[in-house]
Formats: structure tokens, sequence, C-alpha cells
């Protein structure tokens, strides 16, 4: 009951009331019955309109006069007859929209209606019964569908549909429903390359034009602003997909061993990776946009050891879209190799029609890389990098980088500058727009506002090389003085705002090196080779973005931030410890994205909200048995056998069994004052040295 | 602040149900299953489901059922439809009561109505719409039987009718609506496949329903409505959004919606209360966590145990 005024009934409504009711249970009585023995005389029919008239919802009297249509059509030979028996439906569902203009029956009714085909379709008729329920209600859904299942049925064109929701956005401006249907019929027009439309610059100039007119008439109302952002949308996603960073970048050299003394003098700039003591060569490619289709054809490698036949890449994303940002291959050398010798691995991504991005453009700006290993079998010297505890105190450790040079920040970035020059036009169109809308008053419209952050932000995405990287920070600047406007300006969407600020906080933090460095450190322990060290603590980020920027490190501290979620994490392969405590995480599922990552040894989650929370926003996010990505009787049987509550730990479960930890912090979360818990956690990782400081056994 | 005045809802609940005759019951009379649903899951959030016989409601809904369909109807005497079918499988899963089902004969007659495209029809009549595409997929999850229809041609579909404002429509071309949102996000979410959705651009176009009277809307420049608490909210949970929305500030617009007097819960502060709104206001108090309310599942729309029971337990 929608719109209906809260008043106690008076004694003279209800004897009304009780005689409407009476006169509608008999109806709906009758028509059920005569539905039941299959009663179709013109009598009986004609009960099942009356009932409509009142209750256009009775469905099952709409099923009745189907069947009745049906039945009685058949002894029907006379054209004009059938076409008046046709009619008569027509009318009746007429009647019913006069009721209730969004029955889902009387439309259907129409619709089925019109699908038989058995009489010839009056279409100024049902266009003109369009018009008048679109000049009362010009929002009615039921009504754009109605048109949408009209044009397609009489094979109006798409130009046609184009210039009536023009007439309506005349109307009136304020009109949601008609900038919808443009945006469908402009992609149609425009995918199917229809005259007049075969430039794409051409299109969007024009509507952004119309769509700037109705936002200056009226700022505040929303479905201009929409409109906007999907042409901004357009305007600002790339032309091809491109590699935009690696691991390991390119000229790197990997050494197996910790040992300092085992790590020629000369290769200061080796760097450990911990997987090659299991003979395992990690490689990630990481690109602008989502992609699929990286294999062994795409992306061709050569190298002095032996991988085997069997390469093959991983998407690394949360969702196993088969298409990802992100993508990864664990090669596992299968020759044999004589100690302290280097061997090299070249990738080079040729153009391929293999790897495509969701818009269906394929790659086309070729890279190479060559990167160097160095095996060294120090068996007898293995180190227990976990022997104790690894502390965070960040006061004493952290010293930020002066050396430029021992850092491979410039390297990790692809520069094979065969990227096309970025879209003047974009940036053209950009730029017109970010002026056009500073002139506009400053009345305070949070549209505006966030309309001219967005503009910015495609701006600083189009800067991404040499110089132009100083003008994107100066983007990044503006963009976050809105944010933080906003912030005070619309207070009830402040955390939409916060996690927007968030990604570009990260991209003003790491898109230089000047700023960057300021992060960055090696963690250097006495006789061990340097780990890459990044601090991004006390930054007040809400998410992660950029982390392409990050996929090299191999300590990260992101402590005392109000991280919700870490996804995009699962791109750093060389992640051996990482620091999330005093953050805003509140379940194990939003820790999925870690489960990606096989060398992670070290992971401090204390104080945190797990399990502070009864509704969990990534429980569907995740791979659980509720979306069908785990298989219950598999992935619990064991627990199950066990008596392990799996009901209320099914969460924890499935993300300690993927994980090897060695240390884990847990403490001053809901969850781990639970005293099942804590046993429950040695028992999930059999790897598990120490938990909350202390001997995890 | 307002408090939820739960025993009154209780005792609301429980009286409509026992008034069949008013013209109000009567014009619903033919999706008194719906109405089953949306009371029972309520009774059940505000722990009270004992308030009503099992043994007396599950004969009920078995006396809809229609064993040469295998589909129920919204009353007795009524045309089956996945509608009421959804409905039935439900509230038999509030009271642990799927084996009174021939869960293989329910499952067929929802599988029989998925169409060459994916999509899916409501009854034998063949109106297609996302609603159906949602309840199809939630009834074959709860029943265990997915393995019966295209589940990739039934994603397939439902992709088919995303717009260009990250929402969905009822049909490809269909303006995005938040329940029709719900239904496409719940969907894809039953499926494990919420990467089809840009997260960020479906999430800004959600709290952006939320209104200046701290209510949500369904579509833009639209007045607020209760039955958007439980639309908007359980989609922006499924992906990871709802932090996104002023929480307090619709929690307090559900509770000024409240007939404290003779509880029940309307569309608008003032407004005449219903059943469908009742359930939903309670619905979207449970998402925000209220306390006293039991947490539900964002995508089934059941309480959290009752899922949680049908998919971990041994």
């Amino acid at each position: 009951m929608h719109g209906r005024p809260r008043r106690p009934a008076k004694p003279e409504d209800e004897a009304a009331s009780s005689a409407k009711a009476a006169k509608l249970r008999d109806l709906q009585a009758q028509v059920l019955q005569n539905h039941h023995s299959r009663t179709y005389t013109k009598e009986a029919i004609g009960l099942s309109f009356k009932l409509l008239e009142i209750n256009p919802e009775a469905y099952t009297a709409w099923n009745y006069r189907k069947l009745a249509f049906q039945h009685n059509i058949k002894e029907l030979y006379d054209p004009e007859a059938i076409r008046s028996a046709a009619d008569d439906e027509l009318r009746v569902v007429e009647v019913a929209l006069r009721q209730n203009p969004k029955s889902y029956g009387a439309w259907y009714h129409r619709k089925w209606l019109l699908n038989q085909k058995l009489a010839p379709v009056d279409s100024k008729r049902e266009f003109g019964l369009l018009d008048k329920l679109l000049k009362v209600d010009a929002r009615n859904f039921h009504g754009w569908n109605y048109r949408r299942f009209l044009a397609r049925f009489m094979g109006v064109p798409d130009e046609e549909e184009l210039k009536y929701t023009m007439d309506k956005i005349s109307d009136n401006f304020s009109n949601y429903s008609a900038w919808h249907n443009r945006s469908i019929l402009l992609s149609n027009l425009l995918i199917q390359q229809s005259k007049g439309f075969e430039s794409k610059q051409k299109i969007f100039s024009e509507e952004f034009e119309l769509v700037t007119q109705a936002l200056f008439t009226d700022p505040s109302d929303q479905s201009g602003w929409f409109y906007h952002l999907w042409l901004l949308a357009q305007t600002s996603t790339p032309d091809n997909p491109q590699l935009i960073a690696s691991w390991p970048f390119n000229g790197a050299k990997l050494s197996s061993s910790l040992v300092k003394e085992k790590v020629e003098k000369s290769t200061l700039s080796s760097i450990w990776c911990h997987s090659l003591k299991e003979r395992i060569v990690p490689i990630v490619l990481y690109f602008n946009e989502p992609v699929k289709g990286l294999n062994q054809s795409s992306v061709k490698l050569k190298s002095d050891l032996d991988f085997g036949k069997d390469i093959r890449w991983r998407a690394l994303s949360v969702t196993d879209s088969g298409y990802s940002n992100c993508w990864a291959t664990h090669l596992q050398i299968a020759n044999e190799w004589s100690s302290s010798q280097q061997y090299s691995v070249d990738v080079s991504i040729p153009c391929s029609d293999d790897i495509v991005s969701r818009s269906g453009s394929t790659y086309n700006c070729p890279v190479h890389l060559t990167f160097a290993i160095e095996l060294i079998s120090d068996e007898a010297q293995d180190i227990d990098l976990f022997d104790k505890p690894v502390s965070w105190n960040r006061s004493e450790s952290f010293q930020p980088h002066e050396n430029h040079e021992s850092m491979p920040f410039d390297l990790l970035k692809i520069t094979s500058a065969l990227v096309e020059e970025d879209s003047n036009w974009h940036f053209e169109r950009l730029s017109e727009e970010i002026d056009l809308f500073r002139e506009l008053p400053d009345d305070n419209s949070k549209f505006v506002k966030l309309t001219l952050a967005r503009l910015l932000l495609a701006c600083a995405a189009i800067k991404s090389r040499g110089r132009s990287l100083i003008e994107r920070k100066r983007y990044c600047e503006e963009a976050m003085g809105y944010f933080s406007d906003l912030i005070r300006l619309d207070p009830s969407h402040k955390r939409y705002y916060e996690d927007e600020r968030s990604l570009v906080l990260m991209d003003k933090l790491t898109c230089d090196m000047e700023t960057f460095m300021k992060h960055c450190s090696v963690k250097v322990e006495p006789n061990l080779v340097p780990l890459n060290h990044v601090q991004l603590c006390s930054l007040s980020l809400t998410r992660i973005g950029f982390a392409e920027r990050l996929i090299w490190v191999q300590v990260l501290d992101l402590g005392h931030n109000s991280l919700r979620s870490v996804e995009g994490l699962e791109a750093l392969q060389q992640l051996v410890s990482l620091n999330i405590s005093n953050n805003q995480i509140s379940s194990f599922t939003a820790l999925e994205p870690l489960t990606k990552i096989i060398s992670l040894k070290v992971l401090d989650l204390s104080f945190n909200k797990i399990g502070a929370h009864s509704i969990d926003t990534t429980r569907y996010i995740c791979s659980s048995p509720f979306s069908h990505k785990v298989e219950a009787c598999e992935a619990f049987e064991e627990c199950w056998k066990k008596s392990i509550n799996v009901e209320e730990y099914w969460d924890a479960i499935l993300f300690f069994e993927t994980l090897k930890l060695a240390q884990l912090d847990i403490k001053g979360n809901a969850v781990a004052s639970k005293e099942d818990f804590r046993t429950l956690v040695p028992m999930l990782i059999p790897s598990l040295k120490w938990l909350d400081a202390e001997c995890a056994n | 602040m307002a408090e939820l005045a739960a025993d009154q809802h209780v005792r609301y609940i429980v009286t409509v149900e026992k008034k069949k005759d008013s013209f109000e019951s009567l014009v619903m009379e033919h999706i008194r299953l719906n109405g089953a649903y949306w009371g029972l899951t309520t009774l059940d959030l505000l722990h009270k489901l004992h308030a009503v016989g099992a043994a007396e409601v599950v004969d009920w809904i078995m006396s809809c059922y229609h064993p040469e369909s295998g589909g129920f109807g919204g009353n007795v005497g009524h045309d089956p439809h996945v509608l009421y079918t959804l409905s039935a499988v439900q509230v038999l899963c509030l009271f642990d009561r799927l084996d009174v089902l021939d869960i293989d004969k329910v499952a067929d007659y929802v599988a029989g109505l998925q169409n060459e495209d994916g999509s899916f029809s409501g009854d034998v009549w063949g109106e297609v719409d996302t609603r159906f595409s949602y309840i199809a997929l939630c009834t074959l999850s709860l029943l265990h039987r997915l393995h019966k229809i295209n589940m990739q041609k039934a994603v397939d579909f439902v992709v088919s009718c995303k717009n260009l404002d990250g929402g969905f429509g009822a049909m490809p071309g269909g303006e995005s609506h938040a329940g029709q949102i719900f239904c496409c996000v719940g969907a894809l979410a039953i499926t494990g496949s919420l990467h089809h959705i840009d997260r960020d651009l479906l999430g800004w176009w959600l709290c952006e329903r939320q209104c200046k009277d701290g209510g949500l809307n369904g579509r833009p420049e639209k007045l607020a409505d209760v039955c958007y608490s439980w639309w908007v909210l359980s989609s922006l949970i499924m992906i990871d959004r709802v932090h996104w929305i002023d929480k307090e500030k619709l929690t307090k617009f559900i509770l000024n919606c409240q007939d404290k007097e003779t509880g029940g819960i309307s569309d608008r502060p003032d407004n005449a209360v219903d059943i469908y709104h009742t359930y939903f206001g309670v619905a979207g108090l449970s998402l925000m966590e209220y306390p006293g309310v039991k947490p539900m599942d964002p995508a089934y729309a059941l309480p959290l145990d009752v899922v949680n029971r049908i998919f971990l337990r041994k």
C-alpha cells in the first residue's frame, strides 16, 4: 500500500468497505470457479473483466482470460471477428491500466496479445496510449519498457526513438527515464555505425553540450549528472590495453639466498626471492585495464632454465571473471642447475589478438623484459627468518631512502614508449568540461564539485610519464580538495568521498619517485640481504589503489589507517610480511585477496574489527558455499569430522587453510577473545610458529 | 531516537493474518503466500516465529501446491507461478521443513521455465523479467538443484540487462530500478558472478538513493519509501559498499514510519501500515545490525542462521 494516509476508519467507511469487500469476494470466487471448470461463456468472461477492473493484479484472472481467448478464437474464421475479439482484450487492458498504470499483469496481457499476431496492430492506438500514459507519469517504467517492446515489434528505427527521447527531455530535463533510453539507443547506434553515428567524438561532443545545458538549468537535478558521468566514462576509457608494470622488472637480478656473503658484492641490487628455494620463479604482469587471454603464445618466454611445457597464467583478482589487471605465473624450474651460476629469463609480449580488454580492444604495444636469476645452494647455512617473532617497531628500524640508485623504482615502470601519446581529443574534451564547470556559480552543488573531481582525475590518469607527473600531482591535489569539501557539504555520503580520496592519496604518494621514496626503505637485518620495505602508516587510507606500483614490495606496513578492504594487495607476489594492524577490517572474508599471496609469512591483523559485526559485507565477494564457488562437502569434510563449529567459523577456516603463515597477530579483535577460536587457529595453520607473540604450540 | 516497537509489530502480524475479510486483504488475496513469507520472516527476525503453529502453516502452504506442475500458487485455487514458489520454499526453510517437498518436482518446475536465451519465464504464459531470474536461481540454490539449469546462460542474460549507470533493469534496455537491481545483484551473488558488476559505479548510484529525509528511493528523483531500505541496502551489502550511506538517518526514517500503537510499518511517515512494509522495515533494520533483530542474509532474503544451516550443515 503506497501513499495512503494512516487514519482510524470511520463507521460509514467501514460499512462501505465491507459492502465492497463482499462484492470482491464473490467476484473472486466466481472467477476462480469458472477458471477451474473451464467455463468460457460470455457471461463468465464478463465477470473476469469486472474483477480486473477492481483488482488488475489478480493474475489468475488474466490467465483465465488468455485461456478463454484461445478457446473462443478457435471457432472464429472471419478476420473481422478475430480482430474484434482481440480488441476486447486490448480494451480490458486499458481499463485495468486506468485503475493501476503499473499493473504487471495488464501490461503483459497486452504484450502477449500482440505476440499472438492474430490481427494487425494499430500502431497509432498503441503509441497514442503510451503518449497519454507517459504524459501523466513520464517515469512509468512499465510504459517505457512497453515502448521499447513496441518499437522493436513495429520495426521503428533507433534514430526515431532517439528523437522521442529528445522531445521528452525538452519537455522536462529532469526525466531520468528519457536520458536512460537515450544512452541505450546511442550505444546501439554507435556500435552499428549507423549513418550519422560514425564518429564517436562528434556524437559525444554534441551530447556533452546537450547535457551541460540541462545541468546549467538545474544543477540540483540528478538525472543529467548521471548521464554526464556516463559520457565521461566513455571519454576516458583507454583505447587499447597496455602493460604498465611487471615483476621482476626489466634488468632485475633475483637471488635464492638470504645470506649476505653468498651474494656477490657487485650485485648489490640483487633481490632475495623466497620461492626460488622451492625452485619457483614468479612473474607478475600488470595492465592498465582488465584483460584476458594471457597464455603460452601471447606471452613468450625464453630462458636457459627449463620451465617445462605447461606454463599457465593465472588472473590475480578476487573474482575469477577471466579478466584481470594483474596476471601471474609461477614457473617451476625443471632442470638441474649448478650453484652460483646466473641464468636469464626473457619475457616478451608481442602485439596479440589473444590479449583482449573487456571492451574488446586488443593488445598492440609490444614489450620486452629480461631478468637474471642466481641460484645458490645454501642448505648448510639455511636461515630461518622466523626463529623469533618479527616486530614492527616503526621509529627505530625505518630509514627512508636516500640513495635512489638502490631502489628499482624507475625500472619498475614499463617505459618502452611504444604507447601512443595521450589521445588529444580526450584531454581537450576533459579540459573544456573542467573550464565550463568552474564557471558554474558556486552554489555549493555537490554534483558540480564531484564532477569536477572526476574530470580532474580523468585528466590525471592521462598524465602518466616523465614531466607530466608534476601535472598529475597537481590534478590529484585539486581533486582531493574537492573531496574534502564534499565531506563537509554532504556528510551522509562521507565515506564514499573518503574512499575516493583514499585512492587519490595513494596516487599522489606513489606517482613520482621523490614522494614515494619517503615511504620506502630497505629492511636490513644483520647478515641478511636487504628486504624492500614500504611504510604507509597513519594516512587515513580507507582502501588500496595503484597496487601496480607496489608489486616489488616484500615488507609492507599499513598500520594505523582506516582500511576496510585489502583488495589490490593480491598483486604483491613478493610480499613476506604485512602489517594491517589498527585498521577497520571487519571479517576474514574481507581478507581473501591475501590468500593469493603465496609468499606471505608474517601477518599482523591486531586491533581490527574481525568478529564485531553480524552483517558481513564481503560474504558474497569472497568464495563460499553460498555463492557456489566452494563445495561445502569438500571444504569442510575434515572440520566436520573434528567437530569444529563450521557454521560459526567457516570464513576463518577458508581463510587460514590457504595461508602458510609463520606468524600471526590477531589480538584486539572481537573474534580473538573466543577460546574455541584460539585453539582453532593453530589447527588450521600447521606452519604457524608465533601467535600474538607467543609460541603457537 | 525512537525505538523499534517489536511487540506491537509481532501482534500486528499475528492479527493481520486473521483479518482475511477486509477489502485490503481481499485485494491481496492472490499473493497470500508472499504475505506469509513477509510476515513469518519478520517474526523470525524478531525471535517470535514460535508465535504461529508451524504444522498449520506448512499444511496451508502445501494446499497452494500444484502437484501436476510442481509450482505453487499465491493462494489456494490460484495458478502456479515462480513468485509464490520461492515464497513457499523460503517459508519451509524458516521452519526447516523442506522435507515435505518433492524437491526434484519443484526444482523441475522452476528449471523448466528457463528460456533458450538463459532468461526465465514467470509461468507457462511466458512473461520474462530479471525478477524471475533471481527467483529461479534462489529457489534452485536453496533446494541444492542449480545443476538442473544452464547457469552460464542464466548469468549471461542477467548481465545483458546491465545499464550504463551500473544498475539493472527488468529486461535488456530496461531502466535501472533498485528492486530490479536487488534481483540481478542477488542472482549474480548466488552464482558467484559479482565480478560482472562495477561495484564503485553501482555503489555510488545506490548510495545516491538516500534522500534528505534519510529514507531511500528506488530511482533518481523519486520519493523515499521504506521498502527500498531492503532493496538498496541488501544490494549495497552484496557489493561491499553499504558504508556509503548514512545508517543513522535511515534507521530514524524507518522507525518514524512505525505505527507505535497498533504495530506495523508504512511506506512513509504517517501513512497506512501494511505487512509488506513492516517486513522491509524490519529487514532493513536487521541489515543495519539493529539490536535485538536477527541478522539477515542479503542474497537469500532469509535470516542468516537459516541460510548457514542450509549451506554449512553436514
